[in-house]
């Protein structure tokens, strides 16, 4: 397997506050790179500069490679970079004005996409990759607020896949959800790992070791260690991480 | 189109073009600013002769127009600013039932009620009165009717603000005063107005400001005087009906006049506005 | 809330005998429903002093074209008309440009640039009314005879609207005053509005690859659109009772208007104009049930306006 996205010595800021510092990580194609640690860690700040996410913040600054297949996306339009690199936030966020059709839409038409047929078929196809199709097939035309908040979130991850990402980033998906959501949610990750590279943020160490292949932990801005999951949590290397996963502290 | 631009570098472009558009928006809204404080500058400041500025209208001066809007204010705010803030007290400390929210509800519209309706109420007001025999006819137009309608107009004003400047001080601090055995009412007096003093002459400017340059109620109570001010059942001349009297007037030189009178009146409305600002500045260093 | 209320369960019981308690919350309640007197006095003083005039013409008042001093006849149409067009106008170019600023403001300026923009705007509010009127007599009206009128005719010249001779003195140059007077109402309040779009939705567009001007489209328009529209009637109501300004440029002509570049008259242009010179009773009472069907109209378009914002802000509230 190969890295789909290199990180090279990435820092980032929010003003003088330094969030994260000198990390240089690889995540594989067609896998699931799970990101740990306790809040406050710079996890999400580290998923948010992997598309671009982080500079939208006011003042935020990075500095760094991300190589996307090899190409620096620092380099490129950011707007292209994000098509490429789609995200789910932590809360699900669906346009609450638009219905659940217009909400996966959303992303196609703003490529261009117009014909019916098209939008259809793609509609169909990421509400299914989602699992979220036979809840709601129909009712398409209703709000996306409408829903359970474990549907919306699946409805953000089928809004994230109608515009064909390469790489799915995920901040904490499920810190939102009940358990049964989460199941489902979980699920869904490990059936989307043949068609994108995922990345998931969380702070629950049990769903990384259920659906990560490799696992990388942080700790006040800086990455500790990565590894196969199941070593990471087996035979950590580091005592901060065997005392962050034995619950010492988090 | 399609051979010179793909899709994403015409989604650029159109974003360029629609952030400079919102830019142009600032640009229109400042324009009429700009050459408003422009051509009073210009035009107005040759006309502050000191005769202008010291002498009545008889002797082709405005300063029976300053002195009448000082005197409006002042009678004005004696009145609506303890009406005013009395209500916002009642809507903040003891309103918090059905009859603060018809009382809340009654304000807000009141706020919305078109000066000159409230000029119409006014002059109406004493007209009806002077029928009954409470007040001889002339005194529909004087300074007691434009009083009237200002009051009207400001009171709303100062008892919303109020309100909004009383809730700001948080509940402990009332929590503080009643534990040490200090009745209500003077913990309101002593502890929750003082706390949120500055807030409360914002609120006061404001409704000031919104007072001080209106006209049309003015023009149908208090009509116009070239006169200093010769009592409270007499006409009254003030800045705006000043400015109107000389922009509508044939005479050139008249012309010339309302912009010097609205230069000093457009001065006075933007400091009042400014210091609003400032004390609310004053405010946030403090915290 | 809660504490607060417990706090008032707690002091009622411990401090109920204190005669100063008493007297000050039965002073402050008397006061507070004095004001709430003081609007139902207007009302029923209005509505005394058009008795008369209501009596004679009833609702033909609304319907009648002639406002004549010499035969007594007296109708509304023309200035419920002008009113409904000057405003209309007022809208149609305050919007755009409002929304613009709100946008700018709240999703596109600088950091630094922001609190100093928003307080210059909000000056357009501070400058009184008459001394509008005085640069529309002086300064915009001119400038809408020479550039701006004969520049519209140009372009738009074949439709009835924009046809006769451009005079200045019109319902165009009124309603582009009042445009520019509802400018600091409008972009106020749907800057509240786009500010309380919580920001996990520019997040989710942004996150689709959505340019920025897209990202408000999607993201931030479309939320906040019930906020938007409240702020467009709330300007509509300054509009419809604004008074100098229109007065003073209009041209003040009691009529209908087929050409927006002719002279005519609102309800509040026409009851400033010939107040001082109305002919009592009848005339003055005539005005005076002007006034009354201005008040109507904008009770009516707040107390929508408020049903509209308040939603919003009920959103708002539940959001956070």
């Amino acid at each position: 397997m190969s890295a789909k996205v290199h990180v090279d010595k990435i820092s980032a800021w929010y003003g003088p506050k330094l969030a994260i510092q000198d990390i240089s990580l690889d995540f594989e194609e067609h896998s699931v790179s799970g990101i740990i640690g306790p809040s406050g860690c710079g996890k999400s700040t580290l998923i948010r500069c992997l598309n671009r996410m982080h500079e939208t913040i006011p003042k935020a600054r990075v500095e760094g490679q991300v190589l996307l297949d090899g190409q620096d996306i620092y380099g490129q339009p950011a707007v292209s970079v994000r098509r490429r690199i789609g995200m789910v936030f932590q809360k699900p966020n669906p346009f609450p004005t638009m219905s659940i059709y217009d909400n996966v839409a959303a992303g196609l038409r703003l490529n261009g996409v117009r014909e019916r047929k098209k939008l259809d078929q793609a509609v169909l196809e990421s509400l299914k990759q989602a699992a979220l199709w036979d809840e709601v097939k129909d009712s398409l035309d209703k709000s996306g607020a409408s829903l359970s908040g474990g549907q919306q979130q699946r409805l953000c991850i089928a809004r994230a896949l109608a515009v064909k990402p390469e790489v799915l980033l995920m901040d904490e998906p499920c810190s939102a959800l009940d358990p049964i959501a989460t199941a489902k949610i979980e699920d869904l990750i490990f059936d989307l790992k043949k068609d994108y590279t995922l990345v998931i943020v969380t702070h629950n160490m049990q769903q990384a070791a259920r659906v990560a292949e490799t696992t990388a932990f942080m700790y006040l801005g800086k990455l500790i260690e990565v590894g196969r999951t199941r070593e990471l949590f087996e035979r950590p290397g580091e005592t901060l991480t065997e005392s962050y996963i034995t619950g010492r502290f988090g | 189109m399609r051979f010179l631009f793909d899709r994403d570098t015409r989604r650029r472009w159109f974003d360029v073009i629609m952030s400079g558009a919102t830019l142009l928006c600032v640009a229109l809204a400042l324009l009429p600013l700009g050459s408003i404080l422009f051509e009073a500058l210009v035009r107005g400041a040759p006309a502050l002769t000191p005769t202008f500025l010291t002498q009545s209208s008889l002797m082709g001066g405005i300063a029976n127009a300053i002195q009448g809007t000082v005197v409006l204010i002042g009678l004005t705010a004696l009145v609506a600013l303890p009406v005013g803030i009395l209500t916002g007290i009642y809507l903040s400390e003891y309103g918090k039932n059905r009859l603060g929210g018809i009382v809340r509800l009654f304000v807000d519209v009141m706020t919305q009620t078109p000066s000159i309706v409230v000029g119409i109420f006014a002059y109406s007001f004493i007209f009806e009165l002077s029928l009954l025999g409470f007040f001889p006819p002339p005194l529909v137009f004087s300074v007691i009717s434009a009083v009237i309608a200002l009051a009207t107009i400001m009171i709303p004003i100062v008892a919303r603000t109020s309100e909004e400047a009383l809730r700001l001080v948080p509940t402990s601090a009332r929590e503080a005063a009643l534990a040490l055995g200090i009745p209500r009412y003077r913990a309101i007096l002593r502890v929750v107005l003082p706390s949120c003093a500055s807030a409360l002459v914002t609120g006061a400017l404001l409704g000031i400001a919104r007072v001080g340059g209106e006209t049309a109620p003015l023009i149908m109570t208090a009509a116009w005087n070239n006169d200093f001010f010769n009592g409270l059942n007499q006409p009254i001349a003030a800045l705006p009906t000043q400015v109107y009297r000389f922009a509508v007037s044939p005479s050139l030189a008249e012309n010339r006049a309302a912009w010097g009178a609205s230069l000093i009146l457009v001065l006075l409305m933007l400091s009042i506005s400014i210091a609003s600002r400032a004390v609310i500045r004053m405010r946030a260093v403090r915290r | 809330m809660h504490v607060f209320e417990t706090l008032r369960g707690r002091t009622r019981l411990r401090l109920r005998a204190t005669p100063g308690d008493l007297a000050f919350e039965g002073l402050s309640t008397f006061i507070a429903l004095a004001v709430v007197g003081l609007l139902v006095l207007i009302t029923v003083i209005l509505y005394l002093a058009a008795a008369e005039s209501i009596r004679t013409y009833g609702l033909g008042f609304l319907s009648g074209s002639v406002w004549d001093s010499v035969s007594q006849r007296f109708g509304a149409a023309p200035f419920i008309y002008g009113m409904l067009v000057t405003s209309a106008l007022a809208l149609l170019l305050g919007v755009p440009v409002s929304l613009g600023i709100a946008i700018f403001l709240s999703e596109l300026s600088p950091a630094w640039l922001r609190i100093p923009l928003t307080f210059i705007v909000e000056l357009l509010a501070a400058v009184p009314s008459v001394v509008y009127g005085l640069w529309g007599i002086f300064i915009l009206g001119p400038a809408m005879r020479v550039y701006i009128e004969p520049g519209v005719q140009a372009v738009l010249g074949f439709l009835p609207l924009f046809q006769g001779h451009p005079i200045g003195s019109d319902v165009f140059t009124a309603g582009v005053i009042l445009a520019i007077m509802i400018i600091p109402t409008i972009s106020a309040v749907s800057r509240e509005a786009l500010l309380a779009v919580p920001d996990s939705q520019r997040e989710a567009a942004l996150s689709l690859g959505a340019t920025r001007w897209e990202t408000t489209r999607l993201g931030v328009l479309r939320y906040a659109r019930a906020g938007i529209f409240g702020a467009a009637i709330l300007g509509l109501g300054r509009a419809v009772g604004e008074t100098m300004a229109v007065t003073m440029t209009i041209g003040n002509r009691a009529a209908f208007f087929g050409s927006l570049f002719e002279p005519g008259q609102t309800i509040a242009s026409q009851i400033a104009s010939r107040w001082l010179d109305a002919v009592p009773p009848l005339e003055l009472g005539a005005l005076i049930q002007l006034g009354l069907v201005l008040m109507l109209v904008s009770l009516f378009i707040n107390l929508f306006a408020r049903l509209m914002v308040g939603r919003f802000l009920r959103v708002g509230e539940g959001a956070e």
